[in-house]
């Protein structure tokens, strides 16, 4: 099936997610949707399958027009997505996941048990359709779900990351069953990644996304840099900076910690006091983990963290906002700010008045003060969800205790515009100077050898390294968090 | 779509009200009733002598007290279902001093009714434990809970606290007289009950617009993951939330045993509970209507009894009016919500 999107536009807020792409997949051909995060693929692939609906633009297949309200539309009219986390329902059966949302065809189960080992034994999967769901590995999930979308007359076929999690032989099943569908099926395949090698080993050709915008494609196989040049803008010279690090502050010997998608294999950093750290990678790489692990917001599953000397056995949360260290993670209004809540009150909440009641007169002046020192663009009396994404970033800073020891942050300047981002930096560079310690990850390869000291970079779960970030360059950083070394 | 006027805006809270009326009236006129007979009838049983102006005050008191608590645990963003059950042990609790400890005059009381505090908060406190300790639903926990104290009143009623002349089902002896909350010239209302409500209420209006604490809950309640990382204790204040609720609500289980009733009764509280959750609902969660609601509540109930012994019609008509009323106001109550919801089926419609 041929698939046409034409000048699809889709903006959330000030953001433009998709600014005007224009791009067209031929069917028996795999392709490759490249970019770094934020980029605009999530955003365009879930506006073909139908989860989200553009601002403009419209989507053709084979020629026809298609408006898609929900994604059972889209799949009805060929478009299956296989989402990074399947949609299947845990306690159900591997057969009712997989008769789910369809219609009853009156089909025995029996029968319908056979039609899904049928359909299963031509890609290879194995499958017990009378497995619980849950017990299932990732991989297993995916091919589950790859089943149901192409039972439910799937001809174009998206998928997003499907490599996260999943191990070794399940990759190579999944991308052998990917080429029977386009080589001996027809059908047409766009694969949602950042890793190159994949790419290059599985596609025909890539599209590149950048900020929104399609820069542009190539045929596969080519040299990586190209494509790297593609993903990235150029990296500015970096600012010659004096660091005089101080002690060292934040000590993590073989720490390891892990999620249900994730782990993070064992990891041995320090950083010194004045000092920043930069975490690169790709989404997902295990960076988060770390830097939730250090707030103490996720136990470690081994290894030992010290601060400032001392060991901390039983790290957490409230224990590192007493021994000054604050953490902003990347969605503000849903970790950070409450929405709902005036910036006074806000002011109210941290500060740490110990008395009965709020003395709101002085709240008001202590948030007045703030949104003039941090120039921020609000009254005391505003909603904080009313306020730009910039502005409530701005505030977050206001609220930071002074005498910070470690900030550790999430993209600290995402979606802020270069005004905004200067400003943070600037704010932090004061209390750098002071003797704070920053480790920040962002998907802004820019901004972490623009403003680290030192930079880790990780993948698939592992540190690969770290190095001063003097001694690194763009094409370095880019090959790294793109798996190519 | 033309924009709405704002006038309509304006009288949009009445609306459910009238539509509420309207819908009962419809059903006085279905069942062969005069509507206007009907209506003075619960206005003559609310208002129309003193003794009854009397007995709602009396109803509205553990009412509002149960509301008040409410306001508290919604602030935080919790279900407290488990109210109903709140009231029950405070009633419970107050009971066993009354019969199982004599203390000269000026102490039996003040003890009574602190006891029905700590079994309504002892009660809270256990629902919350099961929420922060157990990953219980607060809804959940509640309602099991609720259905736990009921068992255990009956068991009490049939058992260790009887009557010396044989086990009823309906109550235990009555209490003597000096552990009684004293009524007002003859009637069900303890004066003292209803000046306790009254602070309680204020109390919780100041905890709500000026306290550091009143600020954690609607932090909690708006963002719990935010409210988390800006420092609150989410457990801890969860929990002293529940626990203060259900002290307010057993001291209402406390009033019911010892002002309204003179003994432990099958059903003590008779859904006051339930009623506090609409009338915090109906309210819309805010403080000046919660007081007007619950003597709205308090009266129509109250009224429709008279209802009843003049017209034939059942009581439960009070019940309806109430329940129409908060139904529709849930339903429609929000103008914002209502004109979001009327444009997307207008735009479906279009597409």
């Amino acid at each position: 099936m041929q698939v046409h999107l034409n000048t699809i536009h889709k903006q959330f807020g000030s953001l433009v997610a998709n600014d005007e792409i224009s791009i067209q997949f031929e069917p028996g051909r795999i392709y490759g949707l490249l970019g770094e995060n934020g980029a605009g693929k999530s955003t365009l692939m879930k506006i073909l399958s139908g989860y989200q609906q553009p601002d403009r633009g419209e989507i053709a297949l084979n020629g026809v027009v298609q408006h898609f309200a929900t994604p059972r539309q889209a799949l009805a009219a060929g478009v299956g997505m296989l989402y990074q986390e399947p949609l299947d329902v845990p306690v159900f059966t591997v057969l009712e996941n997989f008769l789910l949302g369809r219609a009853d065809d009156g089909q025995r189960p029996q029968q319908s048990a056979k039609a899904l080992a049928q359909l299963a034994g031509r890609y290879g999967f194995q499958v017990d359709p009378h497995e619980h769901t849950r017990e299932l590995s990732m991989g297993e999930r995916q091919q589950l779900e790859l089943l149901r979308l192409l039972a439910g007359g799937a001809e174009v076929l998206i998928l997003d990351e499907p490599t996260t999690g999943i191990s070794a032989e399940q990759k190579d099943l999944l991308f052998a069953s990917m080429r029977t569908l386009a080589r001996e099926e027809g059908k047409t395949l766009i694969l949602v990644s950042h890793k190159l090698d994949e790419v290059q080993e599985l596609c025909d050709y890539a599209y590149v996304l950048r900020k929104g915008r399609l820069v542009g494609g190539k045929q596969l196989p080519c040299p990586n840099q190209e494509l790297v040049d593609l993903m990235f803008d150029e990296l500015a010279p970096r600012p010659a900076r004096q660091t005089a690090p101080g002690d060292v502050l934040l000590d993590l010997q073989h720490v390891s910690a892990r999620t249900p998608r994730l782990e993070l294999e064992p990891v041995s950093l320090h950083v010194q006091a004045g000092q920043v750290l930069g975490l690169a990678g790709l989404e997902g790489s295990g960076q988060e983990l770390l830097l939730r692990a250090c707030a103490g917001l996720l136990p470690l599953s081994g290894g030992s963290l010290r601060l400032a000397g001392e060991p901390q056995p039983d790290w957490d949360y409230p224990r590192a906002r007493q021994h000054g260290v604050a953490y902003l993670a990347a969605g503000r209004l849903e970790e950070g700010l409450i929405a709902g809540l005036t910036l006074t009150e806000h002011m109210a909440l941290v500060s740490n008045a110990h008395g009965l009641l709020v003395d709101w007169l002085q709240n008001r002046q202590l948030a007045a003060q703030h949104i003039s020192t941090y120039q921020v663009v609000g009254q005391p009396e505003s909603y904080i969800e009313n306020l730009s994404g910039g502005n409530q970033q701005r505030f977050l800073f206001a609220m930071l205790p002074q005498n910070l020891k470690l900030i550790l942050m999430e993209h600290p300047t995402r979606g802020l515009d270069i005004r905004s981002t200067d400003w943070i930096w600037e704010q932090l560079d004061r209390r750098r100077a002071d003797g704070t310690a920053i480790i920040f990850l962002s998907a802004d390869l820019d901004e972490i050898a623009a403003r680290s000291d030192q930079i880790a970079v990780f993948s698939g779960g592992r540190l690969l390294r770290s190095v001063p970030a003097a001694e690194t360059t763009a094409d370095e950083l880019g090959h790294l968090i793109g798996g190519a070394l | 779509m033309s924009q709405p006027k704002p006038r309509l805006e304006r009288i949009w809270p009445l609306l459910p009200g009238l539509a509420a009326l309207l819908v009962t009236t419809l059903l006085l006129l279905a069942m062969g009733t005069s509507p206007i007979d009907a209506y003075s009838a619960m206005w003559q049983g609310a208002f129309g002598t003193s003794a009854r102006v009397y007995s709602v005050l009396a109803f509205l008191v553990p009412l509002l007290l149960a509301a008040s608590g409410l306001l508290l645990t919604f602030k935080a963003g919790l279900w407290n279902i488990g109210i109903e059950g709140q009231i029950i042990m405070g009633a419970v609790a107050a009971s066993w001093v009354a019969l199982r400890v004599q203390l000269p005059a000026g102490l039996q009381i003040p003890l009574e009714l602190l006891a029905a505090m700590a079994g309504g908060a002892l009660w809270a406190a256990l629902a919350g434990i099961l929420k922060t300790r157990g990953g219980v639903h607060e809804i959940f926990g509640g309602l099991a809970l609720n259905n736990l104290a009921i068992l255990f009143t009956n068991y009490l009623i049939a058992g260790p606290w009887q009557p010396p002349e044989g086990g009823s089902f309906r109550g235990t002896q009555p209490f003597g007289a000096h552990a009684l909350l004293p009524l007002f010239e003859n009637s069900r209302l303890s004066l003292l009950s209803l000046a306790l409500a009254v602070v309680a209420f204020a109390g919780v209006a100041l905890v709500l617009t000026n306290s550091h604490w009143g600020l954690r809950l609607k932090a909690l309640g708006q963002n719990a993951r935010s409210a988390f990382l800006l420092g609150v204790s989410s457990n801890r204040e969860m929990l002293l939330a529940m626990a203060v609720c259900g002290a307010l609500a057993g001291l209402g289980g406390g009033v019911r045993v010892l002002s309204w009733f003179d003994s432990l009764r099958q059903s003590i509280s008779g859904g006051i509970g339930y009623l506090a959750l609409m009338v915090v609902l109906l309210a819309g969660f805010r403080l000046v209507l919660t007081p007007l609601v619950a003597f709205f509540f308090s009266a129509v109930l109250n009224g429709s009894i008279t209802l009843q012994l003049r017209t034939q019609l059942h009581s439960a008509l009070g019940d309806i009016l109430t329940g129409v009323l908060v139904l529709l106001v849930l339903l429609f109550g929000n103008y914002e919500r209502v004109r979001r919801a009327f444009r997307r089926r207008r735009s479906q419609a279009d597409g």
